[in-house]
């Protein structure tokens, strides 16, 4: 079955639309990257998903409602909102017992064991622990909850590089298994790229872009094209240009790659890339 | 729910079984003491204050007549102390407890948790009604066993002076139906405030009632909502029905009392305005995201 189920969701704060109307299925399973510029609604679409704000449409999380049953279905999903949300006063080992108090599905030996691969000691407060470190323990208690669908929204957002490539090795090889669903929101596109299976434009409260990975693989080529095959190029139709380092660099959508092979050099185009072509531009493709 | 497009049984959870009511209420209980460590460290840091202070006095004062100590007098004023105390531990918890959560975002963690938020309102609710008078009946307590203990060691006879089980007993009844039970509307609505504010909570807790007075006497020429008001803050459960200019009485809370005190209007009336607050206060944190 499905793990997220939208239909029509819309949220509206005055005369602000700040999701206007999403039609949206997440399959168990899928690593879902949702990027958009500020503002698109990422994380109103996110924050309705987690219960956290009402909603108009309809949405089955896991097939609960999740405004009405956050309690219920926060035993199956749990989210990382971003990286300051940890109580600063609490102690780390006080802030195991707590969660291990109330969540049913917490295994706090396997969260302790993932701590001891960190310089975090269960001792520390929370305001002593420097953001990546906070980012590190709240990853741990994550993965040691045993739950079906996992949000992420900016979750690295003000760590450094190496941390952030660091939270997602650690997702993808301790915690991500077949039956686990993750949604995660992001600005920096790069260090998920290599995670995803599917992937989600969103702007302007509305769904631009939906394609799984392979998709986007099959269907999208950017070709860096050689001076003198330019034009013969732009007679395919390419739906963005740009210059880079003194090339002419296009993105072709549904153009076979051997048709392209024979006028530059031909490569999956990068999530960024193609954000900008689709949400920068809007033209051509259809979501 | 089957009439909803897109409605499907439920997931079955992974995790084995669930966490009984109690526990998950105890840790949510714990997690607040853990967070407001002033709940004990207060009155434990004025009993330090009280003992050393009095240890002082019986050192200190050459000859002592045990007359001087005599009766309630000595032992009343630390209980006095520790309530004012812990008095306003409570007002200060309530007032945070539910704006500090959102104004540091820590509230998006706790609601990633499985815990309602009624469930976190009752147990933000537990630490004035129950928790904090029970920890002031303890250190009041122990405070004047010590005390009794000190001037025994002293050669002073005390002990003649009064009943101390039934001074005990009275202030239990007092601090828990008293400070807990008689005072929980006034608990609520400060969570209420605190859940409803987004900067200045103490504002809103005391300005709306200020004004509700204002505009009584101002539209009605009347004062029965400040003496409403003043009255229940004066912990006098009798109020009601006693005449307007009774003294402050501790004799609705005795133990003598307390059938009359738990069957009053005010009592059960005080318990369903608590109540709606409280509700008042869920729903809020429900809809309310971080500041």
């Amino acid at each position: 079955m499905s793990c997220i189920e939208a239909r029509g969701l819309r949220k509206t704060y005055g005369a602000t639309v700040a999701v206007d109307g999403i039609d949206l299925q997440v399959e168990e399973g899928r690593i879902l990257g949702l990027i958009g510029p500020n503002g698109a609604g990422k994380t109103t679409a996110l924050n309705a998903i987690l219960g956290l704000t009402s909603y108009e449409g309809e949405l089955r999380v896991l097939g609960r409602d999740p405004w009405r049953e956050r309690e219920r279905l926060m035993r199956d999903v749990c989210f990382i909102a971003d990286v300051a949300v940890l109580p600063r006063w609490i102690r780390v080992a006080q802030l195991l017992d707590c969660v291990a108090g109330v969540h049913p599905g917490f295994d706090r030996a396997k969260a302790e064991s993932f701590l001891q691969r960190t310089t975090v000691k269960s001792a520390s407060k929370v305001r002593e622990l420097s953001k990546g470190m906070v980012t590190q323990l709240h990853l741990a208690i994550v993965m040691a909850i045993d739950v079906r669908l996992l949000v992420l929204d900016e979750p690295t957002l003000g760590l450094d590089i190496l941390f952030r490539k660091q939270f997602y090795d650690s997702l993808l090889n301790d915690y991500f298994e077949g039956t686990r669903t993750i949604v995660v929101a992001t600005h920096q596109v790069e260090e998920v790229e290599h995670v995803l299976t599917d992937l989600m434009f969103i702007d302007r409260g509305r769904i631009v872009f939906r394609r799984t990975m392979e998709e986007v693989e099959a269907r999208f080529a950017e070709l860096a094209a050689k001076p003198e095959q330019v034009a013969a190029a732009r007679a395919l139709r390419p739906i963005a240009e740009r210059q880079s380092l003194g090339r002419t660099v296009m993105l072709f959508e549904g153009v076979e790659r051997e048709r392209l092979a024979a006028l530059g050099e031909v490569r999956t185009p990068g999530i960024a890339d193609l954000f900008v072509a689709i949400v920068g531009g809007q033209q051509g493709v259809t979501p | 729910m089957n009439t909803h497009a897109l409605s499907e049984a439920p997931v079955r959870s992974r995790a084995v079984g669930d966490l009984p009511f109690h526990r998950r209420f105890y840790w949510l209980v714990r997690r607040e003491i853990l967070e407001n460590r002033s709940i004990y460290l207060a009155p434990l840091g004025v009993a330090v204050l009280i003992v050393i202070g009095f240890g002082f006095r019986l050192v200190r004062v050459a000859k002592l007549d045990s007359q001087d100590l005599r009766g309630e007098q000595p032992f009343t004023f630390p209980a006095l102390l520790l309530m004012g105390t812990t008095m306003l531990v409570a007002i200060f918890y309530c007032v945070d407890a539910l704006y500090g959560e959102r104004r540091d975002r820590s509230i998006l963690f706790w609601k990633s948790l499985p815990v309602s938020d009624h469930e976190t309102v009752l147990a933000k609710a537990a630490i004035p009604i129950l928790v904090i008078p029970l920890i002031t009946f303890v250190a009041t307590f122990v405070v004047q066993v010590i005390m009794l203990l000190l001037a025994g060691a002293r050669g002073l006879d005390l002990w003649s002076g009064l009943s101390f089980g039934q001074m005990t007993w009275i202030l239990f009844y007092h601090l828990l139906l008293g400070h807990g039970f008689w005072y929980a509307p006034f608990w609520g609505w400060l969570l209420l405030a605190s859940a409803w504010a987004r900067r200045a909570p103490f504002l809103w807790a005391t300005l709306p009632l200020l004004c509700v007075g204002l505009l009584e006497k101002i539209a009605f020429n009347s004062v029965h909502f400040g003496y409403w008001l003043g009255n229940r803050l004066a912990a006098d459960p009798m109020a009601g029905r006693a005449s307007p200019h009774q003294e402050m009485t501790m004799a609705g809370i005795t133990p003598l009392g307390w059938v009359q005190f738990l069957t009053s209007p005010g009592f059960w009336f005080g318990l369903m305005l608590t109540a709606a607050f409280l509700a008042a206060a869920a729903r809020l944190r429900r809809v309310r995201g971080p500041n």
